[in-house]
Protein backbone atom coordinates (compact mmCIF):
# COMPACT_ATOMS: atom_id res chain seq x y z
CA UNK A 1 0.00 0.00 0.00
CA UNK A 2 1.79 3.22 -1.02
CA UNK A 3 0.59 6.85 -0.97
CA UNK A 4 1.36 9.85 0.65
CA UNK A 5 1.39 11.01 4.49
CA UNK A 6 -1.94 10.86 5.92
CA UNK A 7 -3.41 9.21 3.14
CA UNK A 8 -4.67 6.56 5.04
CA UNK A 9 -2.11 3.53 4.42
CA UNK A 10 -1.88 2.74 8.02
CA UNK A 11 -5.44 2.76 8.61
CA UNK A 12 -5.70 0.37 6.08
CA UNK A 13 -3.48 -2.04 6.60
CA UNK A 14 -4.39 -2.11 10.50
CA UNK A 15 -8.23 -2.32 9.61
CA UNK A 16 -7.19 -5.91 7.51
CA UNK A 17 -4.19 -7.34 9.92
CA UNK A 18 -4.71 -10.30 12.02
CA UNK A 19 -1.42 -9.00 13.84
CA UNK A 20 -1.37 -6.30 15.92
CA UNK A 21 -0.04 -2.57 13.71
CA UNK A 22 3.46 -3.05 13.90
CA UNK A 23 6.05 -0.63 12.30
CA UNK A 24 9.73 -1.45 11.64
CA UNK A 25 12.65 0.46 9.60
CA UNK A 26 14.76 0.20 6.79
CA UNK A 27 18.02 1.93 6.95
CA UNK A 28 19.00 4.36 4.03
CA UNK A 29 22.22 5.60 2.69
CA UNK A 30 21.85 8.98 0.90
CA UNK A 31 25.78 9.15 -0.32
CA UNK A 32 25.81 5.43 -1.23
CA UNK A 33 23.25 5.22 -4.19
CA UNK A 34 25.39 4.89 -7.57
CA UNK A 35 28.99 5.02 -5.63
CA UNK A 36 31.64 2.35 -5.34
CA UNK A 37 31.33 0.60 -2.36
CA UNK A 38 34.94 1.36 -1.10
CA UNK A 39 34.52 4.72 -1.78
CA UNK A 40 30.87 5.25 0.56
CA UNK A 41 31.75 3.64 3.46
CA UNK A 42 33.53 6.79 4.87
CA UNK A 43 31.61 9.73 5.06
CA UNK A 44 27.97 8.37 4.24
CA UNK A 45 24.67 9.88 5.77
CA UNK A 46 22.20 7.12 6.62
CA UNK A 47 18.89 7.74 7.32
CA UNK A 48 15.57 5.69 8.25
CA UNK A 49 12.48 5.74 7.49
CA UNK A 50 9.56 3.91 9.06
CA UNK A 51 6.97 1.51 8.01
CA UNK A 52 4.06 -0.71 8.66
CA UNK A 53 3.31 -3.75 7.94
CA UNK A 54 0.64 -6.43 8.77
CA UNK A 55 -0.36 -10.19 8.22
CA UNK A 56 -2.95 -12.27 6.93
CA UNK A 57 -3.12 -16.24 7.15
CA UNK A 58 -4.69 -16.89 4.08
CA UNK A 59 -4.15 -20.52 4.30
CA UNK A 60 -2.59 -23.75 6.04
CA UNK A 61 0.65 -22.70 3.50
CA UNK A 62 -0.11 -19.15 2.54
CA UNK A 63 0.72 -15.82 4.64
CA UNK A 64 -0.01 -12.40 2.92
CA UNK A 65 2.07 -10.03 4.06
CA UNK A 66 1.20 -6.15 3.93
CA UNK A 67 3.63 -3.48 3.39
CA UNK A 68 2.21 0.29 4.07
CA UNK A 69 4.80 2.87 3.47
CA UNK A 70 4.83 6.67 1.76
CA UNK A 71 5.15 6.98 -1.91
CA UNK A 72 7.36 9.70 -2.56
CA UNK A 73 10.69 9.50 -4.48
CA UNK A 74 12.95 9.56 -1.32
CA UNK A 75 11.41 6.73 -0.26
CA UNK A 76 11.39 4.74 -3.02
CA UNK A 77 14.18 2.55 -2.32
CA UNK A 78 12.04 0.96 0.29
CA UNK A 79 9.73 -0.53 -2.38
CA UNK A 80 12.65 -1.58 -4.87
CA UNK A 81 13.40 -3.89 -2.16
CA UNK A 82 9.94 -5.45 -2.22
CA UNK A 83 9.31 -5.77 -5.51
CA UNK A 84 10.19 -9.89 -5.74
CA UNK A 85 7.70 -12.05 -4.31
CA UNK A 86 5.00 -8.54 -4.57
CA UNK A 87 1.53 -9.88 -6.15
CA UNK A 88 0.94 -6.37 -6.38
CA UNK A 89 0.28 -2.56 -4.92
CA UNK A 90 -2.78 -0.45 -3.65
CA UNK A 91 -2.24 3.15 -4.80
CA UNK A 92 -4.19 4.90 -2.04
CA UNK A 93 -5.53 8.66 -2.54
CA UNK A 94 -6.38 11.23 -0.93
CA UNK A 95 -8.30 13.17 -3.81
CA UNK A 96 -7.03 16.76 -1.61
CA UNK A 97 -3.59 15.67 -2.81
CA UNK A 98 -3.87 14.15 -5.88
CA UNK A 99 0.02 15.08 -6.76
CA UNK A 100 0.93 13.14 -4.10
CA UNK A 101 -0.03 9.75 -6.44
CA UNK A 102 1.94 10.80 -9.42
CA UNK A 103 5.26 9.37 -8.19
CA UNK A 104 4.12 5.75 -7.39
CA UNK A 105 2.21 5.45 -10.19
CA UNK A 106 5.00 6.51 -12.58
CA UNK A 107 7.33 3.62 -10.67
CA UNK A 108 4.99 0.82 -10.75
CA UNK A 109 3.87 1.66 -14.32
CA UNK A 110 7.97 1.04 -15.05
CA UNK A 111 8.19 -1.70 -12.81
CA UNK A 112 5.52 -3.64 -14.36
CA UNK A 113 3.86 -4.13 -10.72
CA UNK A 114 0.67 -4.54 -11.36
CA UNK A 115 -1.59 -1.97 -8.98
CA UNK A 116 -4.85 -0.75 -8.33
CA UNK A 117 -5.83 3.08 -7.13
CA UNK A 118 -8.33 3.06 -4.08
CA UNK A 119 -9.49 6.52 -3.50
CA UNK A 120 -10.13 6.64 0.66
CA UNK A 121 -13.24 8.83 0.56
CA UNK A 122 -12.70 11.24 3.20
CA UNK A 123 -16.55 12.86 3.38
CA UNK A 124 -18.62 12.86 -0.02
CA UNK A 125 -16.20 12.73 -3.42
CA UNK A 126 -15.18 16.28 -4.91
CA UNK A 127 -14.36 14.63 -8.17
CA UNK A 128 -16.41 11.88 -10.70
CA UNK A 129 -14.45 9.01 -11.13
CA UNK A 130 -13.58 10.25 -14.95
CA UNK A 131 -12.09 13.40 -13.87
CA UNK A 132 -9.72 11.38 -11.20
CA UNK A 133 -8.49 9.03 -13.98
CA UNK A 134 -8.02 12.17 -15.58
CA UNK A 135 -6.00 13.70 -12.73
CA UNK A 136 -3.67 10.78 -12.08
CA UNK A 137 -3.38 10.03 -15.70
CA UNK A 138 -4.39 6.24 -15.08
CA UNK A 139 -4.63 4.01 -18.01
CA UNK A 140 -7.95 2.66 -18.49
CA UNK A 141 -7.50 -0.96 -17.70
CA UNK A 142 -6.33 -0.24 -13.99
CA UNK A 143 -9.09 -0.37 -12.19
CA UNK A 144 -9.92 2.44 -9.77
CA UNK A 145 -12.33 1.44 -6.66
CA UNK A 146 -13.85 3.42 -4.01
CA UNK A 147 -12.94 3.08 -0.22
CA UNK A 148 -13.00 3.45 3.65
CA UNK A 149 -10.10 2.56 4.75
CA UNK A 150 -11.02 2.48 8.48
CA UNK A 151 -13.33 -0.32 7.61
CA UNK A 152 -12.47 -3.81 7.75
CA UNK A 153 -15.14 -5.23 4.81
CA UNK A 154 -14.08 -1.82 2.73
CA UNK A 155 -10.39 -2.43 3.15
CA UNK A 156 -10.74 -6.14 1.78
CA UNK A 157 -12.60 -5.55 -1.19
CA UNK A 158 -10.24 -3.52 -2.40
CA UNK A 159 -7.40 -5.97 -1.56
CA UNK A 160 -9.96 -8.42 -3.78
CA UNK A 161 -9.95 -6.16 -6.25
CA UNK A 162 -6.29 -6.32 -6.57
CA UNK A 163 -6.48 -10.16 -6.78
CA UNK A 164 -9.36 -10.00 -9.69
CA UNK A 165 -7.17 -7.68 -11.07
CA UNK A 166 -4.37 -10.08 -11.12
CA UNK A 167 -6.60 -12.84 -12.40
CA UNK A 168 -7.93 -10.56 -15.23
CA UNK A 169 -4.10 -10.04 -16.14
CA UNK A 170 -2.94 -13.25 -16.59
CA UNK A 171 -5.88 -14.64 -18.47
CA UNK A 172 -5.15 -11.64 -21.20
CA UNK A 173 -1.87 -12.79 -21.18
CA UNK A 174 -2.69 -16.51 -21.46
CA UNK A 175 -4.99 -16.10 -24.32
CA UNK A 176 -2.38 -13.76 -26.24
CA UNK A 177 -0.21 -15.73 -29.03
CA UNK B 1 3.60 4.11 13.20
CA UNK B 2 6.02 4.15 15.95
CA UNK B 3 8.29 7.04 16.49
CA UNK B 4 10.54 4.83 18.95
CA UNK B 5 12.82 3.72 16.39
CA UNK B 6 13.96 7.82 15.57
CA UNK B 7 15.03 8.01 19.20
CA UNK B 8 17.56 5.29 19.09
CA UNK B 9 20.80 6.23 20.27
CA UNK B 10 23.27 5.27 16.71
CA UNK B 11 25.70 4.40 19.24
CA UNK B 12 23.75 1.37 20.58
CA UNK B 13 22.98 -0.29 17.52
CA UNK B 14 26.83 0.20 16.26
CA UNK B 15 27.81 -1.78 19.24
CA UNK B 16 25.16 -4.32 18.67
CA UNK B 17 26.52 -4.61 15.16
CA UNK B 18 30.08 -4.36 15.85
CA UNK B 19 30.42 -1.28 14.23
CA UNK B 20 29.16 -2.88 10.80
CA UNK B 21 26.79 -1.07 8.61
CA UNK B 22 26.09 -3.30 5.97
CA UNK B 23 26.65 -6.73 4.92
CA UNK B 24 27.45 -8.06 1.52
CA UNK B 25 23.83 -7.95 0.20
CA UNK B 26 23.13 -10.75 -2.07
CA UNK B 27 19.63 -10.33 -1.87
CA UNK B 28 19.26 -13.38 0.17
CA UNK B 29 17.64 -12.09 3.12
CA UNK B 30 14.42 -10.12 2.41
CA UNK B 31 11.59 -9.00 4.56
CA UNK B 32 9.57 -12.10 4.30
CA UNK B 33 12.67 -14.78 4.18
CA UNK B 34 11.33 -16.80 7.81
CA UNK B 35 13.79 -17.64 9.54
CA UNK B 36 13.90 -20.35 12.05
CA UNK B 37 16.15 -21.68 15.02
CA UNK B 38 18.39 -24.95 14.50
CA UNK B 39 19.70 -24.74 17.64
CA UNK B 40 19.17 -23.13 21.94
CA UNK B 41 20.71 -20.15 22.38
CA UNK B 42 24.15 -20.96 24.39
CA UNK B 43 26.07 -19.34 27.48
CA UNK B 44 27.60 -16.08 26.45
CA UNK B 45 26.10 -15.53 23.63
CA UNK B 46 25.11 -11.56 22.63
CA UNK B 47 21.52 -11.21 23.78
CA UNK B 48 20.16 -9.45 20.79
CA UNK B 49 21.57 -13.20 19.01
CA UNK B 50 19.98 -15.29 21.52
CA UNK B 51 16.61 -13.16 21.33
CA UNK B 52 16.53 -14.20 17.66
CA UNK B 53 16.75 -17.52 18.23
CA UNK B 54 13.78 -17.85 21.10
CA UNK B 55 11.96 -15.68 19.00
CA UNK B 56 12.74 -17.89 15.77
CA UNK B 57 11.60 -21.59 17.56
CA UNK B 58 8.78 -20.58 15.46
CA UNK B 59 9.55 -19.79 11.95
CA UNK B 60 9.40 -15.82 11.65
CA UNK B 61 9.18 -13.51 9.25
CA UNK B 62 12.57 -11.18 8.92
CA UNK B 63 10.51 -8.14 9.21
CA UNK B 64 8.42 -9.05 12.07
CA UNK B 65 11.66 -10.12 13.70
CA UNK B 66 12.46 -6.12 13.25
CA UNK B 67 9.53 -5.45 15.09
CA UNK B 68 9.77 -7.52 17.55
CA UNK B 69 13.63 -6.56 18.39
CA UNK B 70 12.86 -2.86 17.86
CA UNK B 71 15.78 -2.88 15.63
CA UNK B 72 15.99 -1.43 12.22
CA UNK B 73 15.70 -4.33 9.29
CA UNK B 74 19.28 -3.53 8.25
CA UNK B 75 20.55 -4.14 11.66
CA UNK B 76 18.64 -7.36 11.69
CA UNK B 77 19.92 -8.72 8.43
CA UNK B 78 23.49 -8.34 9.65
CA UNK B 79 22.70 -10.39 12.93
CA UNK B 80 21.31 -12.79 10.93
CA UNK B 81 24.06 -13.14 8.72
CA UNK B 82 25.93 -13.88 11.49
CA UNK B 83 23.59 -16.64 12.74
CA UNK B 84 23.47 -18.09 9.25
CA UNK B 85 27.12 -18.45 9.27
CA UNK B 86 27.43 -20.18 12.56
CA UNK B 87 24.84 -22.25 11.39
CA UNK B 88 22.10 -21.92 14.21
CA UNK B 89 19.62 -20.82 11.81
CA UNK B 90 18.15 -21.36 8.28
CA UNK B 91 16.56 -19.24 6.32
CA UNK B 92 13.40 -20.05 4.04
CA UNK B 93 13.07 -18.20 0.98
CA UNK B 94 9.82 -16.94 -0.21
CA UNK B 95 8.90 -18.55 -3.23
CA UNK B 96 9.33 -15.49 -6.16
CA UNK B 97 8.90 -15.15 -9.92
CA UNK B 98 12.02 -15.26 -11.58
CA UNK B 99 11.18 -13.05 -14.52
CA UNK B 100 10.45 -9.67 -12.98
CA UNK B 101 7.04 -9.53 -15.47
CA UNK B 102 5.84 -12.38 -14.36
CA UNK B 103 2.28 -12.78 -13.06
CA UNK B 104 1.66 -15.24 -10.47
CA UNK B 105 -0.63 -18.54 -11.14
CA UNK B 106 -4.09 -18.69 -11.44
CA UNK B 107 -3.77 -21.62 -8.85
CA UNK B 108 -2.18 -19.61 -6.40
CA UNK B 109 -4.66 -16.36 -6.96
CA UNK B 110 -7.45 -18.41 -6.22
CA UNK B 111 -5.75 -19.45 -3.22
CA UNK B 112 -5.25 -15.77 -1.95
CA UNK B 113 -8.69 -14.70 -2.91
CA UNK B 114 -10.49 -17.82 -1.25
CA UNK B 115 -8.56 -16.73 1.93
CA UNK B 116 -9.19 -12.96 1.75
CA UNK B 117 -13.38 -13.61 1.53
CA UNK B 118 -12.95 -15.67 4.76
CA UNK B 119 -11.81 -12.41 6.36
Amino acid sequence: MVGGFGVGKTTMVRSVSEIRPLSTEETMTRAGIGVDDTTAVRGKTTTTVAFDFGRITLDDELVLYLFGAPGQERFWFLWDRLFAGTLGAVVLVDTRRVQDSWYAIDRLEHHGTPFVVARNNFGAPQHSRHQLRDALDLPPHVPLVDCDARRRDSSKAVLVALVNHLFALSFARETTP
Amino acid sequence: MSPRLHDENPDRLYTITGGRSRVVDDGSIDLVTLIVSESEPSAGMQSEHARILRICRRPTAVVELSADLELPVGVVRILLCDLLDAGVVTARHPRTSHSPDALPSPELLKRVLLGLQKL
